[in-house]
């Protein structure tokens, strides 16, 4: 301990640009060469108070970790950043610049770290702020109310949307209570909803836009029209909003030029039309709810989901086409029989009333293909012929988007079926990294269930032993006396009541017997290390532990199921279904069981991730997620392997805690005490040393755990 | 014990109405969503017992006091909960005046009256109640009272009727096989616009914009549903809400009350919906 006043006075002082140089060059030092040295850098940061110094060094050692080319364009761009930005600003830009890179790349990152000055509008009366992160689940949850379905909310510099998701701002401060800055993004979120519901993105911007002489101006002036368009709408639909809106702005627009935009019939192609109209010269008005708009964009998305939802549509419509063939006697001829019917105008909700026909004759369709019809409408404004026409075959078109690359599914939409994506804990940055880990659920191909009987037989004593100390546990009716409400008179209280009555004292109301049974009313979840380094007598051990539990659990008559879990690299985590809650503890499962093989690595915290989302459909008083494992958390490249690893998997071990889920680890890892007390908490793990005692003490300690 | 009190069993008065059961004198107001009415009344001549299913608050129990009315027989409603046994229906002994006297349990009294016994929420009450469904579902009609020694046999004014929830996600929630197989099914759902600002002005008085823009949060709130909602807000809320309306509560608040706080507890599902309500009032 020190308390020599120069030490503390020195390390309040700036760092010099020598000790910064140093302090660069070995941070940086994969992407510094002769021509490019950390000198510059130093010397830009040598001026800066030693707290901003700080700042700037643990990011750059932080964000080396993901990229050094990403660090030594944060180091450079730093120094300027810090003279416009306060310190949650910065860290806004930092986080956002991270993300770009986490999404698409250097570049850009890159860019982001360069457009620092952007982020300098984001800073200021920070204590009235709001941050995206405050408000991203509520406003997700409000457009989905407004839209009917989920669209994904993500934060990027300005607002926008690409139809699919929401891009909003990663701060707003322009106000100076929260509750206005919250009506910002609220307002925002509402247009950009409105953008896409109501068919922005129907026309060619733009090809629109081309035939100024400056295109970039014309599409700044399309976006205030179609703001203005949209704004009357939301005035129709949501006045409450408008009103609010109106109110924080302190005017209202009203301008005459703009009326044709305000009725109920207007669309782009209105705006479109009046931009001919406009000196387009002339300053573009804005105000703070307004967003941008980003044509390419949106055209792709556009285009995705309309392929995406013709199949779909195709598919669905050959189903209903069999059903009703079924039903009914004559089946009809000709190749086009179903038919749209579009109502002229809209309805007040800007929404298309229509009614599908089948031989000319109304039917009424089924919820989905009602939904799929209503989101092309929204598209397209008509339905085609061609996504009337059923699909060949039976309609078997659903696997076109399968693909199994995983450098494909990163790109391609996220609406693919059967791959999820899950966040991951960058403890460094202390953020998530939003959509990191691409999951796959798969099944465990049955395989040899002679496994099975050949460890019952083993364990032959050992089982009837489980078996009788099993059963002792499980909740039998409990016949409960001297209760005041019940089934049934107990007569023994009633004969003393009657005696004690006789002799004048007070008489009892507790007169009836209950038989209550006590349910265990639990669920359990097992996770099962299914990584290369369980090959040979652990993944025996492993699975001969199942077969006991699975014995006893089914005295027991709790309600379980067990997942395996291994990957390799983040976009291929794989969980493996060994029993589902809902499935029966038969020969498939046993068959499962005994065909558990070690696959890659353990990629922890995204299992538990998903186990939790599947534990917490489950409806128990108690839920527990039961790890048995042999060792760290650990993948292939990218650091998880160490303190990234076990910081991801403690965070989402806190996630599913929070969701109100137990956990407990079974590790047979004798260096387990140097960090499963940090990830499981210090009585929420066992150890057991002697592998071939695994399968009788997994039950043994399931039983402890219990009861 | 020298004088053992020998139990003596009154006779059960046979027609006396209890406090569960009830005529309905007035016409409850009903709007038929199809053609529930019409088929209720043939399930009621045919002896079939009728099941109903449909999200809470669409109307089920409204419903079931406008058969009573129209049919003209006592109501008798047993709200089920998870602790609700088979004896708590057929009925039990209680101890009065040094006796053992025997009470019917509701099902067994709207069975000896002939009336609707009407059993809210079945899936709710305890597995051993199916014991006393099944014989009277099918067509023995016959309720079997172990205790008591008594096999009563249902008249033919008799009906069982039971309410049903299909949106529960869980599968201890779900209606077995064998039970629901004795039943004819009645779906109910949220009504359409229309009717449901119908319904709402009737019920409340609220003027007809009001009603149609609380109409519009409902459908907001309806889209939530398997988003973080397990229900959207249902025709009742909407009454609730409009009734606090019409009491001079100003419209943000009457849906923060009646509508947001009523269908969840989650801080941030809970502000969305306030977040909706104030984006229409």
């Amino acid at each position: 301990m020190s308390t020599d006043p120069r030490l503390t006075l020195v390390a309040n002082e700036p760092l010099t640009a020598g000790a910064l140089d140093d302090r660069l060059d070995s941070l940086l030092n994969p992407v510094l060469s002769s021509r490019r040295t950390a000198a510059p850098l130093a010397q830009t940061l040598a001026p800066l108070e030693r707290h901003l110094q700080d700042f700037v060094l643990n990011w750059v050692e932080v964000i080396c970790r993901t990229n050094y080319e990403m660090a030594y364009q944060f180091a450079a761009a730093a120094p300027e950043a810090l003279k416009q930005l306060d310190p949650a600003g910065a860290e806004a830009w930092v986080i956002q610049a991270m993300d770009a890179y986490d999404r698409e790349g250097l570049y850009r990152g890159g860019e982001v770290f360069k457009n620092f000055a952007d982020y300098a509008a984001l800073a200021g009366a920070s204590v009235h702020a709001v941050g995206f992160e405050e408000i991203a689940h509520v406003l997700e949850l409000f457009v989905c109310g407004l839209a009917g379905r989920r669209m994904k909310i993500e934060s990027a510099l300005h607002a926008y949307t690409d139809t699919e998701t929401l891009y909003l701002p990663p701060r707003v401060a322009a106000r100076a209570t929260k509750d206005e800055n919250f009506l910002i993004y609220k307002s925002l979120a509402a247009l950009l909803w409105a953008q896409s519901r109501h068919g922005t993105f129907n026309a060619d911007l733009n090809a629109a836009c081309a035939v100024y002489t400056e295109p970039a101006r014309a599409l700044e002036w399309l976006n205030y029209l179609e703001t203005v368009r949209l704004e009357a709408y939301i005035k129709r639909a949501l006045p409450g909003l408008a009103r609010d809106a109106t109110a924080l702005r302190g005017f209202a627009a009203n301008d005459p030029r703009y009326a044709v935009l305000e009725s109920l019939s207007a669309t782009v192609y209105d705006s479109i039309a009046l931009l001919a109209k406009l000196p387009l010269d002339a300053e573009v008005p804005r105000h703070t709810c307004m967003a941008t708009l980003r044509p390419q964009e949106a055209a792709a998305a556009r285009a995705s989901r309309l392929a995406r939802e013709k199949d779909e549509l195709q598919s669905l419509l050959t189903a209903l086409l069999e059903e009703y063939d079924k039903n009914s006697d004559e089946s009809g001829e000709g190749d086009q029989r179903f038919s749209v019917d579009i109502a002229k105008a809209p309805s007040e909700d800007g929404k298309l009333a229509f009614d599908l026909r089948l031989d000319g004759n109304p039917i009424a369709p089924p919820d989905n293909v009602r939904n799929l019809l209503d989101s092309i409408l929204q598209d397209l404004g008509e339905i085609p012929d061609d996504y009337l026409s059923p699909a060949g075959d039976g309609g078997v078109r659903k696997d076109k988007h399968e693909t199994n690359d995983p450098a494909e599914v990163w790109k391609s939409v996220y609406h693919e079926g059967d791959v999820l994506f899950y966040n991951e804990w960058d403890h460094k940055r202390r953020h998530y990294r939003k959509n990191w880990c691409v999951l796959r659920e798969l099944d465990v191909q049955p395989g040899d269930g002679g496994f099975v009987t050949a460890t019952l037989a083993k364990y032959a004593p050992q089982v009837k032993q489980l078996r009788r100390t099993f059963e002792m546990l499980r909740g039998e009716d409990k016949l409960e006396k001297r209760m005041t409400h019940g089934d049934d008179i107990d007569l023994d209280a009633v004969i003393a009541a009657y005696a004690d009555m006789h002799s004048g004292m007070e008489l009892s109301e507790r007169l009836l017997v209950k038989r209550r049974k006590s349910e265990r009313d639990l669920a359990v979840m097992f996770m099962v290390d299914m990584s290369g380094s369980t090959k040979g007598w652990i993944n025996d051990a492993e699975r001969e532990a199942l077969v006991l539990l699975t014995e006893a659990l089914e005295i027991l008559g709790d309600r379980y199921a067990i997942y395996g879990f291994s990957g390799i690299t983040r976009k291929r985590c794989e969980i493996f279904r060994v029993k589902r809650f809902d499935e029966p503890h038969g020969d498939i499962v046993k068959s499962r069981i005994a065909s558990i093989i070690p696959h890659d690595y353990t990629r922890m915290g995204v299992a538990i991730r998903h186990l939790a989302t599947l534990l917490n459909a489950v409806d128990a008083r108690t839920k527990l997620l039961i790890t048995l494992s042999d060792g760290k958390p650990d993948d292939y490249s990218d650091n998880y392997r160490g303190e990234y690893g076990i910081e991801d998997t403690r965070q989402a071990l806190i996630e599913a805690h929070r969701g109100g889920i137990k956990s407990f680890c079974i590790t047979i890892d004798h260096e387990a005490r140097d960090y499963l007390p940090h990830m499981y908490g210090a009585a929420n793990w066992t150890l057991v040393d002697d592998v071939s005692r695994l399968p009788l003490k997994v039950a043994d300690i399931y039983r402890r755990l219990t009861t | 014990m020298s004088n053992p009190m020998p139990a003596k069993i009154t006779p059960p008065e046979k027609k006396r109405l209890q406090p569960e059961a009830r005529m309905i004198e007035r016409e409850p107001y009903y709007e038929p969503i199809g053609d529930e009415i019409a088929l209720f009344e043939s399930a009621y001549t045919s002896q079939i017992p009728v099941l109903l299913k449909g999200p809470t608050g669409c109307g089920k129990t409204r419903f079931m006091e406008y058969i009573a009315w129209k049919l003209k027989r006592p109501l008798i409603t047993v709200s089920c909960h998870d602790d609700l046994t088979a004896a708590d229906l057929v009925g039990r002994y209680l101890i009065t005046n040094n006796e053992t006297v025997w009470v019917d349990g509701p099902l067994a009294h709207a069975v000896r009256i002939g009336g609707i016994c009407y059993l809210d929420e079945v899936v709710e009450a305890r597995k051993d109640t199916t014991v006393v469904i099944h014989p009277l579902a099918d067509d023995r009609r016959i309720l079997p009272m172990e205790k008591h020694g008594e096999l009563l046999r249902a008249p033919a004014e008799f009906v069982l009727a039971l309410s049903y929830n299909p949106g529960y996600q869980s599968v201890l929630k779900e209606l077995k096989q064998s039970t629901r197989q004795r039943f004819i099914a009645i779906e109910f759902a949220y009504p359409n616009e229309t009717l449901e600002s119908k319904i709402i002005v009737t019920e409340t008085g609220l003027d007809t914009e009001t009603t149609h823009e609380l109409i519009k949060l409902a459908q907001l709130t309806r889209n939530l549903k398997g988003n973080g909602l397990d229900e959207g807000a249902s025709t009742r809320l909407l009454v609730h809400a409009a009734k606090l309306m019409q009491r001079g509560i100003t419209p943000r608040a009457a849906c923060h009350s009646a509508i947001a706080s009523a269908l969840t507890d989650d801080p941030e599902m809970l502000r969305a919906i306030n977040e909706l309500a104030s984006s229409i009032f």
